[in-house]
């Protein structure tokens, strides 16, 4: 299957720009990567009420709890591995705790960062923003949808975590669809086994559904955006009606989406079911491709798993 | 020079033994709480709420009110105990201390108690939260400022050092920190876990306005406040020297009194030496 892609980042920019245009009470703040995260562009419109903190991600986000607290809506934007770990207490105390109105919208998450190596690649950032009271947790599929959630998010009052890749990724969704955060989007509809995705493995998961296809296994697919608050109901009806799932992301197995669908399965409707994600360890520099391959993230890992779901199914 | 009125300064001192009573009777009652940081912030904060500050207790949203950030959040005890007698909620309150069910929360808590602008506690926070109000002020041209009191020991928090430099950055003349200098922190004396000094300096070469006065001395915070507010262009420090324990003997400079609540003792010691309150 073939897809136009594009950068998240760009549409992000693109959201900020026009909310900054629709709303005055609209800061961001960046930590010395404005021209990577593409809060560049907001700068460069709205240079009053654009804010760089140089390289210092716990000052930024109590910088963004006193705007917030004093009614501003915060972005603050940095790579994902800086804009989680680097800062947790801050988020922890100063942003999820008091409930601040901060939307917290990183780049480069996970593994397909490439190059710089297991330092820069984290894939942990979904479990430590979901295990917060408080925080919503926001995996965009596409840069259609990126744009739509930044969009979405500026509406909502609270803690957000946004996570986005470096990559352009595939554009799967159609810009006049509607986003809903409350509501995971069935991309492809199935009988046999349901595959679950976020981010970047939903076209992966699409590609494994073509696959099975012609094994006779009917696969529906489901983009699951929203690891947090999680749509219990689309995941139990999905489970109820295929009797398996499987869950694919560029994260950590441990505590991800997957672990977050395996609770909500345990717990409601128990089925067979596999998680797609990243062993329990770190990476390595290399390139996506090659990133994907050797860390379980093909399509024909996603494939692999169906088939033994299905083979438990009986 | 200005003219102090002295009956003025007289109550503001009757004032602070007041919060002092509190404090000691909150974390009697508590059983835990830091008594310590709590009897030496006090002067500084009755100074600001009953002084200083424009403010309104019946009216805590007031958009044009001074901010105000306890950022060494374990002194909690005197700030609520000021909230109270300036009006947030009622005095009888405040022996509901981290109890539950009580608004008062171990460490102040923004969504819970009427008066708290920020929920500290995890040191190292509070500065860099007023450089963030203190940004919106300047956004919105309000003209209102920042207030916020830091701890010694909060002094080894790199992040403050982040935001020393943010506040410098943005011309944050809107900002005036205090620095609780009691030479204790929960170890032991600060030069001798990690050495601050020399800490006007640190702070000169972050490009702030820098104040050194005797905590203590009504008449001293006052004018350096207003020092402070008189600088434009760059924030204001003032570094407070104080006494771990102020106004209770056997707490002065006592290590143990940071975090350990009196016994019954020793409470009732405490309260005869702050003077029959009410």
């Amino acid at each position: 299957m073939t897809w136009k892609t594009e950068s998240q980042r760009k549409q992000y920019g693109r959201a900020l720009v026009e909310l900054g245009k629709e709303r005055s009470d609209i800061v961001v703040l960046d930590a010395d990567l404005s021209s990577s995260t593409r809060t560049s562009d907001f700068a460069a419109t709205f240079p009053e009420r654009f804010f760089n903190v140089g390289i210092a991600e716990q000052n930024m986000m109590d910088t963004a709890a006193g705007l917030a607290a004093s009614g501003k809506t915060v972005f603050a934007s940095t790579f994902a591995v800086f804009g989680t770990g680097r800062c947790y207490d801050q988020i922890r105390q100063s942003i999820a705790y008091p409930q601040l109105n901060i939307k917290i919208v990183a780049s480069h998450a996970g593994i397909t960062v490439g190059g710089d190596g297991a330092s820069h690649q984290i894939i942990e950032d979904i479990a430590l923003m979901r295990v917060l009271p408080n925080m919503t947790v926001i995996v965009p599929v596409d840069s259609v949808e990126t744009y739509k959630v930044i969009k979405a998010i500026a509406k909502t009052k609270g803690p957000v975590y946004v996570r986005m890749g470096r990559a352009d990724v595939p554009t799967l969704t159609d810009e006049n669809a509607t986003f809903e955060m409350k509501n995971a989007s069935v991309m492809r509809d199935g009988e046999d086994v349901t595959l679950i995705g976020c981010g970047i493995m939903v076209s992966r998961c699409l590609e494994a559904a073509e696959e099975l296809a012609k094994h006779g296994v009917d696969a529906r697919v489901i983009n699951l955006h929203t690891i947090k608050p999680l749509d219990e109901k689309t995941i139990v009806k999905a489970a109820r009606e295929t009797g398996g799932v499987v869950t694919a992301e560029e994260h950590s197995v441990i505590m991800g989406m997957g672990s977050a669908v395996a609770l909500c399965l345990v717990e409601n409707f128990h089925v067979p079911m596999k998680r797609v994600g990243i062993p329990d360890t770190f990476g390595e520099s290399g390139s996506c491709n090659e990133l994907m391959e050797k860390y379980g993230l093909t399509v024909e890992h996603i494939v692999e798993a169906a088939h033994d779901v299905l083979k438990r199914k009986k | 020079m200005e003219v102090y009125d002295g009956e003025f300064i007289t109550e503001l001192e009757s004032i602070a033994k007041k919060v002092r009573w509190h404090s000691i009777r909150m974390i009697y009652e508590a059983g835990s709480g830091h008594p310590g940081g709590s009897l030496s912030v006090t002067d500084i904060l009755v100074v600001l709420y009953f002084h200083i500050m424009k403010h309104d207790p019946k009216n805590p949203d007031w958009p044009d009110r001074d901010r105000f950030v306890l950022s060494k959040g374990h002194s909690a005890p005197a700030l609520y105990a000021v909230l109270a007698e300036a009006g947030y909620f009622p005095v009888d309150e405040l022996l509901t201390l981290r109890k539950m069910g009580s608004r008062l929360q171990g460490h102040p808590c923004m969504r819970k108690t009427p008066g708290v602008e920020m929920s500290t506690g995890s040191l190292g926070h509070g500065l860099a939260a007023g450089n963030g109000m203190a940004l919106a002020a300047k956004l919105d041209r309000k003209l209102y400022r920042i207030y916020v009191v830091l701890g010694d020991g909060e002094m080894d928090v790199g992040e403050n050092w982040e935001a020393a430099m943010l506040a410098s950055h943005y011309k944050l003349d809107n900002v005036i920190a205090y620095v609780d200098r009691n030479k204790l922190q929960l170890d032991g004396p600060t030069e001798k876990i990690m050495s601050i000094e020399p800490l006007a300096d640190k702070w000169k070469a972050f490009g702030w306005h820098v104040i050194e006065i005797n905590g203590h001395n009504m008449k001293e915070i006052i004018q350096a406040t207003n020092e402070a507010k008189s600088v434009k262009g760059k924030p204001s420090v003032i570094i407070c020297h104080t006494i771990k324990g102020r106004g209770v003997s056997f707490m002065e400079g006592a290590l143990h009194f940071h975090g350990k609540a009196p016994d019954e003792k020793e409470f009732n010691q405490a309260m005869k030496e702050l003077g029959a309150v009410e």
